[in-house]
Formats: structure tokens, sequence, C-alpha cells
């Protein structure tokens, strides 16, 4: 047999044929790789790099500080303070985070409930993210805690910025709080920034209404990031722009007298310029420290604050609602002179009951007080007068003339939550009750009775329109950052100058003259004399036994069952500045609210806050070049 | 044509001799895909030689070794050595499945005191020269007949069953990718294989009933549409696209890929290397590398094709298909060509047991261009 035959001749053959077609095939694979390549590379490429910068640059949001609240003469009332905490870094806790969390224990006090949220937010966090164990800590816990680092594997002492409210409860129904975001707040607003953690956001007044404004604008940090979300550097930094400031009318001197004024009462207080408005203090007693929202309520706090019946959560200034009693009767007075009833020959006489369809409308006093006219009617707070002229004006002329003076409608106070009281008409009546006016209604409503009802806010809005003769409004706010606000300019009231005068004649005679019903509460000082008018707001209905044998004395009743007690003045009386209103709920006994509107008043006066330069660092005439740029003025 | 004195004496070459005919060219191409592959190793660790590019320097110069070994034994000396190898082989695919019974999960390697040795890798090589070594001794005619076709069938299919129940699909893949190759080689008849293919065909939608594991179905299916399930298993398709189609035309610059440095990338180290150099180098560093493969390609069916016996020239072409099915695998792959399956790129991923082997695989291509001019005759068993 020879070695080689025909037979490995063929196969050689067809073997070389053969790798040929597998080389041609090899070649073919090798083709579409490198067409894969360049679809991916070279056609795609921008896209994929797209991709992997997307993948590997994470923007970070940085929170900008937030705008400090300050008054009218550069006391901040809100502001940032450093927020001394301490962090954990679960993956560096070598010991182990429960060891690390009662190491930290030792130093500083940890509760329980407290190591039970760090153990939670630990467990749903990454392992390689910062976690607050303590926040708010003192310099000296803070140092305790720098003292003992070198044994605390994977802690992290830091200072970061959090809001702050240097006068506690006494402005809080002014500057309201800021607090965690909650899902609500998302849900309309889409600012980066709200979902940062921990971030906070104004929940109720000034901190709500301009929490735009004091929020600033979110900077970023563009960081590099690996693939489970780890930073690994920053490639660059984008402050953001900060929080601007606001700027409060409020004097927060008469603020803190206020406060101390209305202390232990449920109560409310404004005081207002006659001329422009501005809210030099406002007061609703009792408050509550803003800063607890800051850090969190426990649930103890907050079942306190909602379970206590003088309602501290509640600003009573402009929330509160409340039938407007005695304090209604200028209003009425200025409508029954308006409408030429109350001309000055006009007298009532008062036997101390009016008899009126069959029923009997008693006056506070019993004994009757004789023939008055409209001076003496405001001066005596004479029920009768004000029975019969009502009864003469009518509920439409008593219904414009409040209207007017502001009630029944909003401020427009820069504050959320405001009520709007409400002055009753016929229309109003028949849509509600589906019922006729009664002349009846009209009779309540002249004694600030039946479905008037009124905010303390419009009330001091009133006097003050009543004293300046000019559509005043409140406002708190003087300007946000270098803008001045706008405000409505003040026309003059729709009364005639005599309406007016007799009106304050009126209002100067229940406190300056003796015989007025508020005389005892009356301001000495010369220049300084308060015009003023107190009233009583009737919280339950007299019985028919208390109807014929005389009211039982308020200091008798349970605390929720007592009138409420209101005052409204200005000062002073010759030539208003000022104009207060003071609500005290059930607390008719012994006129606290006028006893602590005579205080605020009297040092408002003395202080004299219009007369002094506000620390405001724009004002309306110097930002008015600025503003009338284009005008060519 | 020829005129060297070897070349007349055909059976024996001087140790001298051998070295000078080593294909130095080919050398240095394996040399220099390697070298892409320490550059990759170095990149991905982030610019350390430690863990990977020392280590697999070290297996490359283990490996260099072992080639230039294999080139120098006579090819007959192989031919013998053939059907034990496999048995070897066999065996020990045989062990790490029952040990992987014993174990827990897939286990793939048995240890051979620091040696780690993954028996399916082995196995390739000893597949092709057992295989090689059969079908030299049969002519085209008898290659196609019943019985001998069975031995073969059963040669390729015993180890490719222990191999799929590992389970490792993708060496599966290539084991029968080899075989079949090699049998097509040797001449069988397109009467075999047209039906067989048709039949392929026809089982891939029973196979997917009823063989499939659950996982090697997601695998398809996140393939076929990857951003179904985009955090999860489509994350590695996903990432590796971005990777590659990151680099653009010249790429980002050694040390400079992000994918792979921010650990994007899957496995940047093992089956997803290529990856980080088409991130790096883009695609004209991506497209160099194949070029540098094709190169190696090219040599080797030219060694296969020029070679004088039929065992040399199944061998040579059996090697080089092996290197480049890893290649197409692992390319494809990546670049979401093809499902996820577990296969290394050749000379540039980390890994022990596929350097040594490939390494070993170059060795035999060498023994056969050395030994071109030897001819065995087609009843020979080769020498020992």
């Amino acid at each position: 047999m020879p070695l080689f035959d025909k037979k490995d001749k063929s196969r050689y053959t067809i073997f070389t044929r053969r790798s040929l077609m597998m080389g041609g095939g090899m070649t073919a694979v090798f083709a579409v790789l490198a067409g894969r390549l360049y679809q991916l590379q070279i056609r795609d490429g921008a896209q994929y790099l797209t991709e992997a910068e997307d993948n590997r640059v994470s923007e970070r949001v940085v929170a900008p500080p937030r705008g400090r609240i300050i008054d009218r003469f550069g006391v901040e009332l809100a502001n940032n303070r450093r927020n001394y905490r301490v962090l954990l870094v679960a993956e560096q806790a070598s010991q182990g985070v429960v060891e690390a969390i009662d190491t930290i224990g030792k130093i500083i006090l940890i509760t329980d409930q407290q190591k039970k949220k760090i153990l939670h937010d630990i467990a749903v966090n990454k392992k390689f993210a910062p976690i607050p164990v303590v926040e708010n800590l003192s310099w000296d816990e803070f140092s305790r805690v720098n003292l003992h680092l070198p044994y605390l594997p994977g802690v992290l002492p830091d200072v970061g910025e959090t809001r702050d409210y240097p006068f506690s409860s006494e402005l809080v129904h002014i500057l309201g709080y800021v607090a965690a975001v909650s899902p609500e707040d998302i849900g309309h607003d889409d600012d980066p920034l709200l979902s940062q953690p921990g971030y906070r956001i104004g929940k109720r007044g000034i901190e709500k209404t301009f929490d735009k404004e004091v929020r600033g604008e979110a900077g970023a940090s563009r960081v590099e990031v690996n693939a489970y979300g780890r930073v690994i550097r920053e490639l660059g930094h984008e402050p953001g722009v900060p929080g601007q400031d606001i700027y409060l009318t409020i004097d927060r001197e008469i603020q803190q007298v206020m406060d101390k004024a209305l202390e232990g009462q449920s109560a409310a207080c404004v005081l207002m310029d006659v001329d422009n408005g501005d809210v030099l203090a406002m007061s609703s007693t009792p408050g509550f420290d803003p800063n607890l929202f800051n850090v969190g309520l426990n649930g103890e706090q907050w079942k306190a604050l909602t379970t206590d019946d003088h309602k501290p959560l509640l600003n009573k200034v402009m929330g509160g609602v409340y039938p407007p009693g005695s304090t209604f009767k200028p209003a009425v007075a200025l409508a029954a002179i308006e409408a030429g009833i109350a001309t000055p020959d006009y007298h009532v006489h008062c036997n101390g009951v009016f008899n009126f369809g069959g029923h009997a409308f008693h006056c506070w006093q019993k004994r009757g007080h004789g023939s008055l006219d409209v001076v003496g009617g405001i001066k005596n707070s004479c029920d009768v007068f004000f029975y019969e002229t009502a009864r003469r004006v009518g509920i439409d002329k008593i219904e414009e003339a409040a209207r007017k003076l502001g009630l029944g409608a909003l401020t427009g106070i820069e504050l959320p939550g405001e009520h709007n009281g409400l002055v009753p008409s016929r229309a109003w009546k028949q849509k509600t009750y589906r019922q006729a006016w009664q002349q009846g209604d009209t009779l309540s409503v002249g004694i600030g009775q039946g479905y008037v009802t009124v905010t303390p806010l419009q009330l001091c809005q009133q006097v003050a329109r009543i004293a300046s003769g000019k559509t005043v409004s409140p406002r708190l706010v003087h300007s946000v950052g270098n803008r001045v606000l706008e405000r409505p300019k003040a026309e003059k009231l729709d009364f005639t100058d005599d309406a007016l005068a007799k009106v304050r004649e009126g209002m100067d005679k229940v406190m300056n003259e003796p015989g007025g019903t508020a005389y005892t509460w009356r301001i000495s000082d010369p220049g300084m004399e308060m015009a003023g008018k107190t009233g009583t707001a009737q919280v339950r209905v007299y019985s028919q036994e208390e109807h014929e044998h005389g009211v039982t004395k308020d200091a008798k009743l349970d605390w929720k069952l007592r009138d409420h007690g209101l005052f409204i003045g200005f000062a002073p009386a010759a030539n208003p500045k000022y104009a207060i209103v003071c609500v005290v709920e059930h607390g008719a006994v012994g006129h606290p609210q006028v006893v602590a509107a005579r205080q605020v008043m009297l040092f408002a006066q003395q202080r004299d806050p219009k007369g002094k330069r506000a620390a405001y660092p724009v004002t309306a005439a110097s930002a008015e070049p600025a503003t009338s740029g284009t005008g060519g003025g | 044509m020829i005129t060297r004195p070897y070349a007349a004496a055909k059976r024996t070459l001087p140790f001298l001799d051998k070295l000078v005919e080593i294909n130095w060219g080919l050398i240095l191409l394996i040399t220099l895909c390697a070298c892409a592959g320490f550059a990759m190793l170095y990149s991905v660790a982030g610019g350390q030689f430690h863990p990977w590019a020392l280590p697999q320097i070290i297996k490359f110069v283990v490996g260099f070794f072992i080639l230039l070994a294999a080139a120098v034994v006579d090819v007959r000396v192989w031919m013998s050595l053939a059907y034990p190898a496999y048995g070897v082989a066999l065996l020990l695919l045989v062990a790490v499945d029952v040990a992987g019974h014993v174990g827990l999960g897939a286990q793939r390697w048995i240890m051979l005191g620091p040696l780690e040795l993954q028996p399916s890798e082995l196995m390739k090589v000893s597949l092709v020269l057992a295989l090689s070594r059969f079908l030299h001794g049969k002519s085209v005619e008898e290659v196609s007949k019943p019985l001998n076709l069975g031995i073969a069938l059963g040669m390729i299919g015993i180890p490719a069953l222990f191999v799929v129940l590992q389970p490792n699909l993708g060496t599966t893949l290539i084991i029968v990718a080899d075989g079949a190759s090699l049998l097509f080689l040797a001449g069988l008849s397109w009467w075999w294989i047209a039906p067989t293919l048709t039949a392929i065909a026809a089982a891939v939608p029973l196979a997917w009933r009823f063989v499939l594991h659950d996982y090697q179905k997601a695998r398809v299916m996140t393939f076929l549409d990857p951003e179904s399930d985009a955090l999860g298993a489509g994350w590695n398709i996903t990432q590796a696209k971005i990777a590659i189609g990151s680099g653009g035309a010249t790429g980002k610059g050694f040390l400079q890929g992000t994918q792979s440095r921010l650990n994007f990338l899957p496995e940047k180290q093992t089956d997803f290397i290529w990856t980080s150099l088409c991130e790096e180098f883009g695609f004209v560093g991506a497209l160099a590398l194949l070029i540098l493969f094709g190169m190696v390609i090219f040599y080797g069916v030219q060694t296969a094709t020029s070679a004088r016996s039929q065992f040399g020239r199944l061998l040579a072409m059996g090697i080089t298909l092996n290197f480049f099915f890893y290649i197409m695998i692992n390319g494809a792959m990546v670049m979401g060509l093809i499902p996820v399956v577990g296969i290394p790129m050749p000379l540039l991923s980390y890994g022990g047991s596929a350097m040594l082997t490939v390494m070993f695989g170059f060795g035999l291509l060498m023994s056969v261009h050395i030994h071109r001019q030897v001819e065995i005759p087609r009843h020979s068993g080769g020498i020992i």
C-alpha cells in the first residue's frame, strides 16, 4: 500500500476549498463586527456619549441661604443660624452602626425614639450617604463630639444652616414658620429644592406668602458619580441665587410690648399707621414657638397645640371672626349722618328699653340714657339710640357705610388664611336663608350683633379709615429685596368731613369726657389722648329669664360662655397717627382689651415709630428713579 | 522550491532549526494583542497593575513558554497524544460536574494546587486534537459513513453534554461549532449538512420550550428588548453599548473611560474588557485590534492550507476557528448583536485557563507550521 493515494489528494482539495469558504465566512463576520462598531461609535457615537455623560455626571441641588425677615428698624425677626449636627456614614462605621450610635449616645443624649428613627433612615438610604444622627447641638455638645472623633469611625461633624426665629412665639402669627415639605407642596411646585432631603418650606405667615422670594434659586453642584451613585468628585459649582430679605412694617419693640400686654389671654391686637396702613404690631395670643416646627414636633407637643381651647395655632387677627358689638356703632352713626337722618338736631330718647314689634329690646343701661344726639349715642354706647337710628336708616345704608369702611371684605393683608367676615344685606339673607329681611334684623345689626361679623384686622382698618378719612388698608411688607412693594394709593374716604368729625368726636368723648364708657382707661398725657370705642360680643343666647331679670354677670360664668371684649381706638385724638384694635376672647370682665390697647397705644406714641427714620435699604422715593427711568421724568 | 535541508528529511528536525522556523511574526501579533489586554486591565483597575494586569502578564509569560514548548514538539507526537488528552479532559469535566453537584451552584473549575483549571477550556483544545486525529484516518467517503459520523458526533456530543449541564452555554456552543467545522473541513457530504441545518432551524422553537434554563431565556428576551429590563439584566447590554458608542472615532483616551472606571460596565475585567478598549481608543483602536485578530486568523488559515498532513491541516484550522469563535461570540455579545453568553475575549480578558489554553493552542498551530512538510500516512497513529 502506498504511503499516499488518490483519496488523500481529493480530500486535500476539498479541505482547501472549504477552508477558503470558511475564511470567507470569517471575513464576513469581521466585516459585520466592524460595521457594528461603525454603527455604534461613528453613526450613533454622539448620542452614546451623551448617555455616558448622563451616567457619569449627576447634578446635585445646592440650597441657597433663605432670605431674612427684618423689621422696620433693621431687627432680624427670622434668620439662619448654624446648625451643628452629627452625621453618620454607615459604611464607614467599622464597629457597626448600632455601636456607633450608642457611643455617640454616651456623649450627647439620644432617646430610644431618635435611635429608632436614625436606624430607619440608615436602612432606607445608601450605605455611603451621611445620615443625620443629632441636629441643633450646642457648641458645647458639638465640641465634645469633636473631641471623641478619633474613636468614632464613620461619624462626621457637620455645620449646616437652619431657620431661626430669635423671638420665639412673639411674632409667630406674622412670620409663620418653615417645616418639612409635604407631598401636596411638591404637587404644584416643581422647584428642585423641594425634593432635597431635609429642605424646609414656608408653611404659614410671611414665610408662606413670600416663600418663593425668600427661598431663592437653587444652585447646582455637578458631581461625578459611579454606578452606585457615590460621588467621586465635584466637577463644577453654581451657588444659585440667595433668597431675598423681606422688610416688614413691624416695629419689634412695640410688638414686644403688645405681646406682653396680651399675655395669658386668648386675644388679638393690631396697631396700624392711619396714614399709610403700615402694621406696626400685630399679635394673636397665645402663640407658639415656630422653631419647634422647624426641628419637628413630637406627638405630645402637637396634641397640646391642637387641643388648647385658646387656639394657639389660629391667627385671630385675621382668622378669628367675631360679632363687632358696639365697635360697629361708629359705622351705623356714619350711615345715619350720611343719610341725613342724624342731623345736628337729631335726638333719640332712651328710657332703657326699645319696644319693637311686640318685643322689648333692652339698653345695656337699664336706667336709660335720656335724650342723646349722635355724639352722645356713641359716647354712651346707647343701644336704644342705635336701635332707633338703625331702624330709620335701614340696612341698605348701613351696609353701604360698613363696606366703605372695609368691613365684609378681605383687607388684602399679605398673610394666608384671612377671613371675610360678613356684612349682611337683603340680597344676602334672601340667598342664604330664602327669607325676607326683617326690621328686627336691622336692629340687631345696629348694635353690631345679629348677622354682622368682623375680623379684628377689619376693625383696625375701619378705625384707621375713620381716623384718617382715607381708604387705608393694612400692609405688613414694605419691600422684598430691593423692590418696594406697591400699595394701592389711599383715596379720600367717601364720607363727608363733617360726618367723620362727628364720629371722631363721639369716640373722643368715650374716653376723654367723664361719663364716657371708657373714661377710666383714658390716656391723660397731653397730646397723646386716645379716642376709642368699646364693644361686647355676645357668644351665647340669653335665656328668657335673663331677659326679664337681668343678664348673668360674666364673672359667674364659665370662661367659654363669657362675652368677648372688643376695643377700637386711635390716637392722638386731635390729630390721629395710630389706630388700634384689641379683642380679648371671653374677656369682657374688667375690660382687659381696653387695658392692653391703652398700654400699647401709650408706648407706641412715646416711641413714635412714624417719627423715626426706618432702616429700609430702599424707600419708595429712592426706588422711583429706577422704575421711571424710561419715563424720561 | 523548498531547498532547506530539513525539508528533505521530513521526519525530524534539529531543535535549533525549529526555533528558526517558528513564525516570529505571529508571536509578535499575539504579543501585541496581549499587550492591549494588559493596558486595558491596567486601565479598568483605575490605573493600577493590581489586581489584574500584573497576574495577567505573568500568565502570559507562562503561556508564552507553553507556546514555545508545544511548538517544538513534533506534530506526530501531538497526534499520538490526542486521544489520551481527550480522555483526561473528559475525566476532569466529569469530575467538576460531580463536584458541582456536591458543591453549590455552577462549578466550572477545579483547583490543581494554585492553578485554577477550567476543564471546559481544556476540552476545546483536546477535542480539536482528538477529532483531527480521528478524521485524519478517514477519506472523504469514509467521513460521511454513518458509523464514522456517529463516532465523531459522539466525540463532540459527550463533552458538549457535560458542559451544557454545568451549565455553560457559551462554551458548549464553541465545542459544537469547533467539532462541526472539523467535520465540514474533512469533507462531510452536503447530503448530511443541508438536512442537519434544516433540522436545527426547526428545533430552535422546541429547544426554547423544553431545553433552555429560565435565566437563559431571560437573557435572550432582554437581548431582544434591552429596555424592557433597563435596570436588571438589560443593564449589561445597555451599558456596554453606551461604553462602546461613547468612545466615538478616536476614544476618550487611555485611563479616561468613564463607563468602566465608574463601574457602569459589568464584568469589566473579563467578558467586557473589549468594551473598555472601544471606549478609550474609539473606532480606530477597536478596528486596529480586529485587524490584528484578522491577521492572526489569516496566518492560521494559511498554516492549515500549507500543511502536508491532514492531521496538521485539521488541527491548525480547528485551533484557528476556536480562536475565531471566541472573538465572534464575545464581540457580537458586547455590541448587542447576540444575547449575553459568558465567553471571554481571547488574549484580552482576565483569566488563567483561557489564556493558557489559547497559548497552548497557538503552540499547536506553530507546531503544525514548523512541521508543515511532514507527511503522515492516512493509517498512521503518530509517533511516540
